[in-house]
């Protein structure tokens, strides 16, 4: 279990996150949602050391996690930012290998190459292991961005946007691979997601932030109601269950005038 | 198979480099002044080596660091840092000062303030400039111009004569290296080299990028800054002892990532340093066989490197 | 207060006043007293060099400090100038081939030499910029300063195979101390090109945004971009024939100007015009009496104030993005 405690950050004056408090429950994926601006991802690198805090301690298993020595701390926890531009002439298998580093520090041993085997299997990435990461689709990218960290083999994981850029198809499918960590390893994983509806359907628990400080946080029932949202997002949310799901419609309901002429030649027949 | 390709090279270049530095040293030797001559040459391959080596390692580290593969830490300014130095060595004590003359006194004096500015503009900035190393770059160089103007002014109110023997000063040159002086940069090179080679691996990682380094539990500040500290320290001593090279890292570097294709900096090290020997050792036989001496090694290197750089840039795009 | 400082009637007041000081700051005395009285030592003094420093140092000034700002609507990067892409650089190298291979070339000729390679060496920097993917604020200005690095270490190997460092070197600091009547009118170029930039202004504006949406609102952008290089490049060459190298100059003074007024062209040119000549000026006075009866040379001065105000303003930019 990690416990924020008032965690915070300033940019000269101004507070993006301020007096943030929150626990991740283990073995959930723990969605992270609000508006622009509302200070997810700097909460997300403030957890994950990437970013230091102006104030306010991260708990992992009771212990504060910026005492800890880094090194440790990656065979615990690891992140995945968005947008992850490379130059470099890397393969995908070489990059699934620098998974292992926190535990061969580049030396691999035949156990690594076997746990990194598996999390190209598990990533279905066989066929592009020994292809260059810039040649790759950014689906098939982020596929192997994934599988580096199940090869980190930490019990928590952080991804930033991890949806970023892909298309319906391959969003699902990354949150499917996340629910199958969850089940099958028994993972944690805290994803800063912006599509309200893939957070409703894939995650346990949700988080929302508003201005740099927690609305609401709770398990997705309690999170995803109709006037919790329009708060925290300022416009129009209307909440319908879709084949067992909470489904958000936030569009205007006159946004299309074949509709609206389709309902208005309905009515007259 | 990959790893094989990149094994023959090296091997390769290893081979070519000794060709090169055994023609070097034998060709038109002079069989009657041979105990003359063939220690001088012998000496200038050292500091060949010495000089190579060291900008090559600086310079795959600093690009790492950087994530660039076009900027060097050469271009920071300190080439006019070590032109203001002899100048001022010139303008206020003479040509007739030891600290001129005596190359040892020179060098030392060369290498902390040199030293000195380096770390300044890393260590201080890199905290102010909030990690943006272009910002850092761009300060380098504008102290650079402000030192350089202030030379050029300081060059105008010495005599000519003077000048010709301060311009000795300013280009790098592998002619009259100390030999004391080279042995002292060597150790200290070797220290370095150990330092960087015992963790070479880490490069690895941090080539990917700050995050993702943390992430797999390096330490990256404080690596970032351990490696800043061996560039400024290797690109001084390089300097003050032979004299400036700005377009030397760049050309071999990026030679280099043309014939690895990798970003293992176990190749990317050794192999940079190779190419950077071979690239000296021919240099100096342009400016000695061709030019009979009449033109300085920097200068050469600096029109290799710096039409190079061009090529480099406007070919970049076209991809 | 710093916002009417920046009024232009009260820099051309500054710039009036600053005028009348340079024409009276010297080795021979002149006072302002003689004025209607004056020998005719006094008289040929202020004919053949007082004045024409004067001007030249107000022409330099506000013609360079324009044509970096051209370069910055051009490029929309805040950070380029003729010093920062490298087109000072290649001006100096034009002169250098023109002496190496016709050794009593005349001004006009080097003038020539010096356009042709100012205005090549411009056209290579776009075309590089356009080319490089990271279009970072502070990348562009590096390659440019690299390029400028490489063509002035072809103009040293030149000046070394020609055995005159030292006079070349201290020819192309800027200064204006050998500025006298017949050696400095063919600055007066500039004023034409200065009137073209000022009818140009915004469409500098518009062809900065890009091609498409230059193309979109019906300009003709090659043809605007290519006058905008060609006024920057010939003012730079005039500059560097005439006075030598004055570094920073089209940098620091746009951006101090946009820093109080605003980046909308038609409302700074003229401040940035104005506020050139004045900064080149103070530097020059500063310069005449600093060591008084010698001289410590304009290059020297702007070098030390601008690299300062430069760095100030990086300084500002690094807080203020943080």
């Amino acid at each position: 279990m990690i416990s924020v405690k008032g965690i915070t950050k300033l940019y000269g004056d101004k507070k993006v996150v301020d007096d943030v408090s929150l626990s991740i429950a283990k073995g959930k994926i723990t969605s992270l949602i609000g508006p622009n601006g509302a200070g997810k991802s700097t909460v997300l690198s403030m957890i994950t050391r990437l970013l230091d805090n102006d104030s306010g301690d991260v708990l992992l298993e009771g212990e504060n996690i910026f005492t800890q020595p880094n090194s440790e701390l990656a065979k615990k926890i690891s992140i995945l930012k968005q947008s992850n531009h490379l130059e470099l002439k890397i393969t995908v298998r070489e990059l699934i290998a620098f998974g292992r580093y926190p535990y061969s520090k580049g030396r691999l041993t035949n156990e690594d190459n076997a746990l990194i085997d598996e999390a190209i299997d598990y990533m279905e990435l066989g066929e592009f292991e020994d292809r260059f990461i810039d040649e790759l689709s950014g689906g098939q990218r982020q596929r192997a961005y994934i599988a580096m960290t199940i090869a980190q083999d930490t019990e928590y994981i952080f991804l930033d946007e991890p949806l970023n850029n892909l298309d319906m198809k391959h969003s699902v499918q990354i949150m499917q691979i996340l629910r199958r960590l969850v089940r099958e390893r028994n993972k944690t994983i805290i994803i800063v997601i912006h599509d309200i509806n893939f957070a409703s359907c894939y995650s346990d628990n949700i988080v929302a932030l508003k201005d740099g400080e927690v609305a609401i946080s709770g398990t997705k029932n309690e999170v995803i109601k109709k006037d919790i949202l329009e708060d925290i997002y300022e416009m129009e949310i209307n909440i319908e269950c879709i084949m067992g799901h909470q489904i958000c419609i936030y569009f205007d309901e006159h946004a299309d005038a074949t509709v609206d002429d389709f309902v208005k030649e309905q009515a007259q027949i | 198979m990959l790893k094989d390709y990149k094994n023959k090279l090296l091997v390769g270049l290893s081979i070519l480099a000794l060709l090169v530095t055994g023609f070097y040293l034998l060709y038109q030797i002079d069989m009657d002044i041979f105990f003359y001559q063939a220690p001088s040459r012998i000496r200038r391959v050292a500091a060949i080596v010495i000089v190579g080596v060291a900008i090559a390692v600086s310079t795959v580290i600093f690009q790492t660091i950087v994530k660039n593969r076009i900027l060097t830490p050469s271009i920071m300014g300190l080439d006019s840092v070590y032109v203001f130095i002899q100048t001022t060595i010139v303008f206020l004590a003479g040509v007739s000062s030891p600290l001129l003359l005596n190359s040892q006194l020179n060098y030392f004096l060369s290498l902390i303030l040199l030293t000195l500015f380096t770390l300044f503009v890393f260590k201080y900035l890199f905290r102010l400039t909030r990690n943006n190393i272009f910002i850092l770059l761009l300060i380098g160089i504008i102290l650079g111009t402000f030192f350089g103007n202030l030379s050029t002014f300081m060059q105008q109110l010495i005599s000519p004569d003077d000048f010709l023997v301060l311009q000795n000063a300013l280009f790098a040159s592998f002619n009259a290296v100390n030999e004391n002086l080279m042995l002292l940069t060597a150790v200290i090179l070797i220290i370095m080299l150990i330092i960087v080679f015992m963790d070479f691996h880490s490069l690895d990682v941090l080539a990917l990028g700050r995050d993702a380094a943390i992430n797999l539990g390096v330490n990256y500040d404080r690596k970032v800054s351990q490696l800043l500290v061996i560039i400024a320290i290797l690109v001084s001593v390089s300097t003050a002892l032979v004299g400036p090279i700005m377009f030397l890292g760049l050309l071999v570097v990026n030679i280099a990532h043309e014939l690895f294709k990798t970003y293992k900096h176990a190749y990317l090290l050794v192999g940079t340093s190779l190419i950077s020997i071979i690239a000296l050792v021919l240099g100096q036989m342009i400016v000695q066989f061709v030019f009979q001496n009449s033109v300085e090694i920097s200068v050469i290197i600096n029109l290799v490197g710096g039409v190079y750089f061009i090529y480099l840039m406007l070919r970049r795009g076209r991809k | 207060m710093a916002q009417k400082l920046f009024r232009i009637d009260i820099l051309i007041i500054i710039l009036i006043i600053l005028s009348i000081i340079s024409m009276f700051v010297g080795v021979i005395p002149l006072s302002i007293n003689e004025i209607f009285n004056l020998s005719e030592q006094q008289q040929n003094i202020l004919a053949t060099s007082r004045f024409p420093r004067t001007v030249s140092i107000i022409i330099a000034g506000a013609s360079l400090a324009v044509s970096g700002l051209i370069m910055q609507q051009l490029t929309r990067n805040k950070f380029v100038s003729p010093t920062t892409a490298g087109t000072m650089d290649w001006a100096q190298l034009g002169i250098l081939i023109g002496l190496v291979m016709f050794p009593a070339i005349n001004l006009f000729g080097r003038l020539a030499f010096s356009l042709v390679l100012a205005i090549f060496g411009t056209l290579l920097f776009m075309q590089i910029i356009t080319r490089i993917k990271l279009k970072d604020v502070i990348f562009v200005p590096l390659i440019g300063l690299m390029l400028g690095g490489v063509v002035s270490s072809i103009a040293t190997f030149i000046a070394l195979r020609t055995n005159s460092l030292q006079v070349i070197s201290g020819w192309m600091h800027g200064s204006f101390s050998t500025v006298i009547s017949g050696r400095y009118e063919i600055l007066y170029i500039s004023i034409p090109l200065l009137i073209i930039a000022v009818l140009f202004a915004n469409q500098f504006t518009v062809a900065g945004m890009g091609e498409d949406f230059s193309k979109n609102l019906g300009m003709n952008y090659t043809r605007v971009l290519y006058t905008g290089l060609f006024i920057t490049a010939a003012i730079t060459a005039l500059v560097v024939v005439t006075v030598g190298m004055l570094p920073f100059l089209g940098l620091i003074i746009p951006n101090i100007v946009s820093m109080f007024k605003g980046d909308h062209l038609q409302k700074t040119i003229y401040s940035t015009a104005v506020l050139g000549a004045i900064f080149v000026m103070f530097c020059d006075i500063l310069g005449r009496v600093l060591i008084y009866p010698y001289e410590i040379s304009v290059g020297l001065m702007i070098a030390i104030f601008g690299s300062f105000i430069f760095l100030w303003m990086i300084y500002r930019r690094v807080k203020t993005n943080a």
